[in-house]
C-alpha cells in the first residue's frame, strides 16, 4: 500500500495494537497528526502540555502492562516530554514517545524548533531512534515497541523528521523484527533455582522483599503461592504496591525510610532476604553496610545490571519474576518442603502489634492520614485505581491505603516526579473507565500539572483529586524541620492560594472544601459518586510529619517519630522474643 | 581492585553507537584512556576497543550497562596475558643532518618505519604494545619531538582461545 510516512506511522501504530494516542501537535508533526484524524481505532487524547501527554501514557501502562504511544512536535515540544520519559525509565514504565523533528537537510543546523531530542533523551531512554529513510518506519516501530515491552520495559523514543513523514512509501507490513544485540533472559538458571531453593528451605526467617517487577511480569499469583507455601511474610517496595493483597496476614508493608517500623525490624533480622523485580533503592536500604547484614540474599531480576549492583548476593538469578518464582514454588513442593516460620510470624507479629502506623487520632484536627484512611474505607468495595502526586501526600498514601488488587496503584517512584499525579490518574481512566481513579495529591504538586485538569473533563474522564492541602511543601518542610533548625526556606505555600474549588470550577469540575473532621465523608463520598471529575480541598494539619522516618543515610532500623522502639538489635532480647530459634 | 582493562565491544555498525557506548562510560564517573573504533570483517560490525581504569566491581557494572545497549553485540574484557594488542604511533622528530643517522637507528631497533622526511624532520610510523612505544618515545625525546599522534589500542583475544 503506498502511503505517506505520517500515515505509515499510524498505521504500524494500529498494526502493533496500539489503542490510544496522547498527543500535541505543532509545525513538524502535522502530517502525522493528519493521519491520526483518520483513524478510527486509535483513541487520540490531547492533553494541555506534553509533559502531561507521557505521564498519561505512564498512568495507561502502570494500570494495562501496555505502552501507549505519545506523539509531540519538535524543539520545546520534544524538550517538555523529558521529565515525564525520564520518570518513566526510573519506573521501568513502557511507552513509545515519537517526536516530529526538523527535514533531514537542516538538521544540525539549529533550524527553527530543531532540537537534538535523541541526544537529550540518550541517557533516559531504554532505546531511541531518529528516522532517516521513511522505508524504516514499520519496522523501527514494531521493534519500539518491542523494545519497551519486553526484557525490564521502559520508553523508547522515535524522532521523525518532517520530511520523512511527508515521503511516500510502500507500506509492508508485519516486519520482522531483528535485534541481534537484544535477547533478554527470561528462564531463571536451574542450578540457581535450586540452589535458592534451598536456602528458603531451610530459613527460620525469610523475608520476601518484592517490587516493581512482579508486576511488570504479571507475577502477583506466584508470589502470593511461594509466600503462602512456604509463609514468608512479604515487603512490597513503593514501585511493588498492590503486588501482593494488603489485607494478606503474610503482608507487612513498604520497606525503607517511611516504611512501618516492623518492616524495617524485620528487614534487619531476617536470614534470608528473598528480593524479587527490585533493586535495593537507596529510600528502602538507608545505609548499605547496615542493611540485611544477618541474611543470605537471593536477587532475581530479568535486569543482570541489577544483581549486585547494591548489594552483595549470595544467589543471583537472572530471569523473570514470573517464572522464577513459579520454579521456586515447584522446586519446593518436589522437595516437599515445609514453613518453618512459625516462631518468626510470631515475632512480626508481635512488632506489628507493637509498633503500628500511628497519628494523633484524639486531637480532632483534620490529619492528611484520617484522609487517606477515609479514602481507604470509601472505596473498600468499590474498584479502585489510586495514584499519588509526591511528597508526604505519596507516603501517607503509601501507608494507609490498602491495595486488593495488582495494577491499581500509579505512584512516580525512582524520580518523584512532582505533578504525575493527576495526568497519571488521567492516563488510568482511559485504560480503566469503569474504575474510580483517585489522586492524592499535595497543593504544592497538583499545580505542577493543574492545566490536564482540562483534559478530563474535555474527555470526560471523572477522575478525583483529593488534595491533601497543607499549605507548604510538605515534605520539604518536613526536613527542614528536622535538619534545619525550622528554617522553612522557600517551602511555605498559602492554603488560599489558588482558591482550589474555584479552579475546579473554572474548569467544570465538581470541587468541594473540607476544613473539619465532620465534613470529611461527606465531601469525599459525594467526590467519588460525582459522574464527572471532582476535586475535594482537604485542609490538613499544616506541620504534621510523615512518621516513622529513617534520616538519609541512616540505618533502616533506627526510625525516627513513630512509637517507641529499637533499634532492633536491642529489641530481640528485650523478652518480646521467647522463641528459640533452633 | 583498580586496574586497567582493554574492552573490546563488538556492536552494530550504525549512527550514534559510539556516542552511546562512551557516554555510558562517562555517566558513570569513568575516564577512557584510549580507544579505537573500526569496522570488522562484517561491514555491518564495528569493534570498538577502549581501554579503562577503574574498580572491578564498578567496571563489572559499566560491562553489565553496556550489554544492556540494544546496539551492543558482545562484550570481552581482554585478558592481558591472552591478548595481542598494538597501537600505532606518527613521531614528527627534530633532525638536523648530524643526527639523522642516529634517530635511523633508533628506529631501526623498534621495527619503525621513516614516513616522510622533511630538510629539519623526519616523521616515523611505529606500532606494538604501548610500553615498546613508550620507550621510543623517551629516547626520541632527547631529539625533540615537534609533533606525535597516538591511536588508541585495538586488541583481540589470541587463536588459542578461540579452539581453532
Ligand atoms: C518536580 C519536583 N520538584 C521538586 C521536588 C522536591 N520535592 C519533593 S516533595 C516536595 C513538596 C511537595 O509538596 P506538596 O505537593 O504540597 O506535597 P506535601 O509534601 O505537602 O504533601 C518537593 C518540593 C520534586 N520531588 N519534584
Ligand atoms: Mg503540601
Amino acid at each position: 500500500m503506498r502511503m505517506n510516512g505520517g500515515h505509515a506511522l499510524v498505521k504500524a501504530l494500529e498494526d502493533v495494537g496500539v489503542e490510544v494516542v496522547f498527543g500535541y501537535p505543532g509545525g513538524v508533526a502535522l502530517p502525522i497528526f493528519d493521519a491520526l484524524y483518520d483513524s478510527t481505532s486509535i483513541r487520540t487524547i490531547l492533553p494541555r502540555h506534553e509533559q502531561g501527554a507521557v505521564h498519561m501514557a505512564d498512568g495507561y501502562a502502570r494500570v494495562t502492562g501496555r505502552a501507549a504511544a505519545v506523539i509531540v512536535t519538535s524543539g520545546p515540544g520534544a524538550t517538555n516530554t523529558v521529565t515525564g520519559i525520564a520518570n518513566a525509565y526510573m519506573d521501568s514504565i513502557p511507552m513509545v514517545v515519537f517526536t516530529a523533528q526538523v527535514a533531514t537537510p537542516v538538521i544540525g543546523t539549529d533550524a527553527f524548533q530543531e532540537s537534538d531530542i535523541t541526544g537529550i533523551t540518550l541517557p533516559i531512554t531504554k532505546h531511541n531512534y531518529l528516522v532517516k529513510d521513511a522505508n524504516d518506519l514499520p519496522e523501527v516501530i514494531a521493534e519500539a515497541f518491542h523494545i519497551a515491552t519486553t526484557g525490564r520495559p521502559g520508553p523508547v523514543l522515535v524522532d521523525v523528521p518532517a520530511d520523512v513523514s511527508k515521503t511516500e512509501i510502500t507500506y509492508k507490513w508485519p516486519v520482522t523484527v531483528n535485534l541481534p544485540g537484544y535477547k533478554p533472559t527470561y528462564k531463571g538458571h536451574a542450578k540457581q533455582i535450586k540452589q535458592a531453593a534451598d536456602l528458603i528451605a531451610k530459613a527460620r526467617k525469610p523475608l520476601l522483599y518484592a517490587g516493581g517487577g512482579i508486576l511488570a511480569s504479571e507475577a502477583w499469583k506466584e508470589l502470593k503461592e511461594l509466600a503462602e507455601l512456604m509463609q514468608i511474610p512479604v515487603a512490597t517496595t513503593l514501585m511493588g504496591k498492590g503486588a501482593f493483597p494488603e489485607d494478606h496476614h503474610l503482608y507487612m508493608g513498604m520497606p525503607g525510610m517511611h516504611g512501618p517500623k516492623y518492616v524495617n525490624y524485620a528487614l534487619t533480622e531476617t536470614d534470608l532476604l528473598i528480593a524479587v523485580g527490585v533493586r535495593f533503592d537507596d529510600r528502602v536500604t538507608g545505609k548499605l553496610s547496615a542493611f540485611a547484614t544477618k541474611a543470605k540474599v537471593i536477587h532475581a531480576d530479568i535486569d543482570p545490571a541489577e544483581i549486585g549492583k547494591n548489594k552483595p548476593v549470595d544467589v543471583p538469578i537472572v530471569g523473570d519474576a514470573k517464572g522464577v518464582l513459579a520454579s521456586l514454588t515447584a522446586e519446593l513442593r518436589k522437595s516437599a518442603a515445609e514453613p518453618r516460620t512459625d516462631a518468626w510470624m510470631k515475632v512480626v507479629d508481635d512488632w506489628r502489634a507493637r509498633f503500628p502506623l500511628h497519628y494523633d487520632r484524639e486531637s480532632g484536627a483534620l490529619m492528611p492520614q484520617l484522609v487517606v484512611e477515609r479514602i481507604r474505607e470509601l472505596t473498600k468495595d468499590r474498584p479502585t485505581v489510586y495514584c499519588t502526586e509526591v511528597g508526604q501526600n505519596q507516603m501517607f498514601a503509601c501507608q494507609y491505603l490498602r491495595l486488593r488488587e495488582p495494577r491499581t496503584w500509579a505512584s512516580s517512584g525512582g524520580l518523584g516526579t512532582m505533578g504525575f499525579g493527576l495526568p497519571a490518574a488521567i492516563g488510568a481512566q482511559v485504560a480503566r473507565p469503569d474504575y474510580l481513579v483517585i489522586d492524592v495529591a499535595g497543593d504544592g504538586s497538583i499545580q505542577m500539572n493543574s492545566q490536564e485538569m482540562a483534559t478530563a473533563a474535555i474527555e470526560k474522564l471523572p477522575v478525583k483529586v483529593v488534595i491533601l492541602n497543607n499549605g507548604f511543601l510538605g515534605m520539604v518542610r518536613q526536613w527542614q524541620e528536622l535538619f534545619y533548625e525550622r528554617r522553612y526556606a522557600s517551602s511555605v505555600l498559602d492554603q488560599n492560594c489558588p482558591d482550589f474549588v474555584k479552579l475546579a470550577d473554572a474548569y467544570g469540575w465538581h470541587g468541594s472544601r473540607v476544613t473539619s473532621v465532620g465534613e470529611l465523608d461527606a465531601a469525599l463520598q459525594a467526590a467519588f459518586d460525582h459522574p464527572g471529575p471532582a476535586l475535594v480541598d482537604c485542609r490538613v494539619v499544616g506541620e504534621e510529619n510523615v512518621f516513622p522516618m529513617v534520616a538519609p543515610g541512616g540505618s533502616i532500623d533506627e526510625m525516627l517519630g513513630g512509637l517507641p522502639g529499637g533499634p532492633v538489635s536491642d529489641m530481640m532480647d528485650d523478652g518480646a522474643v521467647t522463641e528459640v530459634w533452633e | 581492585m583498580k586496574m586497567q582493562h582493554t574492552l573490546s565491544v563488538l556492536v552494530e555498525n550504525k549512527p550514534g553507537v559510539l556516542t552511546r557506548v562512551t557516554s555510558l562510560f562517562a555517566r558513570r564517573g569513568f575516564n577512557i584512556d584510549s580507544l579505537a573504533v573500526g569496522v570488522t570483517e562484517d561491514p555491518t560490525l564495528s569493534r570498538i576497543t577502549i581501554v579503562v581504569g577503574g574498580e572491578d566491581t564498578s567496571l563489572e557494572q559499566v560491562a553489565k550497562q553496556l550489554h544492556k545497549l540494544i546496539n551492543v553485540l558482545k562484550i570481552q574484557d581482554l585478558d592481558p596475558k591472552e591478548m595481542v594488542d598494538r597501537e600505532l604511533v606518527l613521531f614528527k622528530i627534530n633532525a638536523p643532518a648530524d643526527r639523522r643517522h642516529e634517530i635511523i637507528e633508533i628506529a631501526n631497533v623498534f621495527r619503525a618505519k621513516i614516513v616522510d622526511v622533511g630538510r629539519n624532520t623526519l616523521t616515523i610510523e611505529a606500532t606494538g604494545a604501548s610500553d615498546k612505544l613508550s620507550a621510543m618515545e623517551d629516547l626520541l625525546r632527547t631529539y625533540g619531538i615537534k609533533e606525535l599522534a597516538r591511536t588508541g589500542k585495538i586488541a583481540l583475544s589470541r587463536g588459542l582461545r578461540d579452539g581453532a
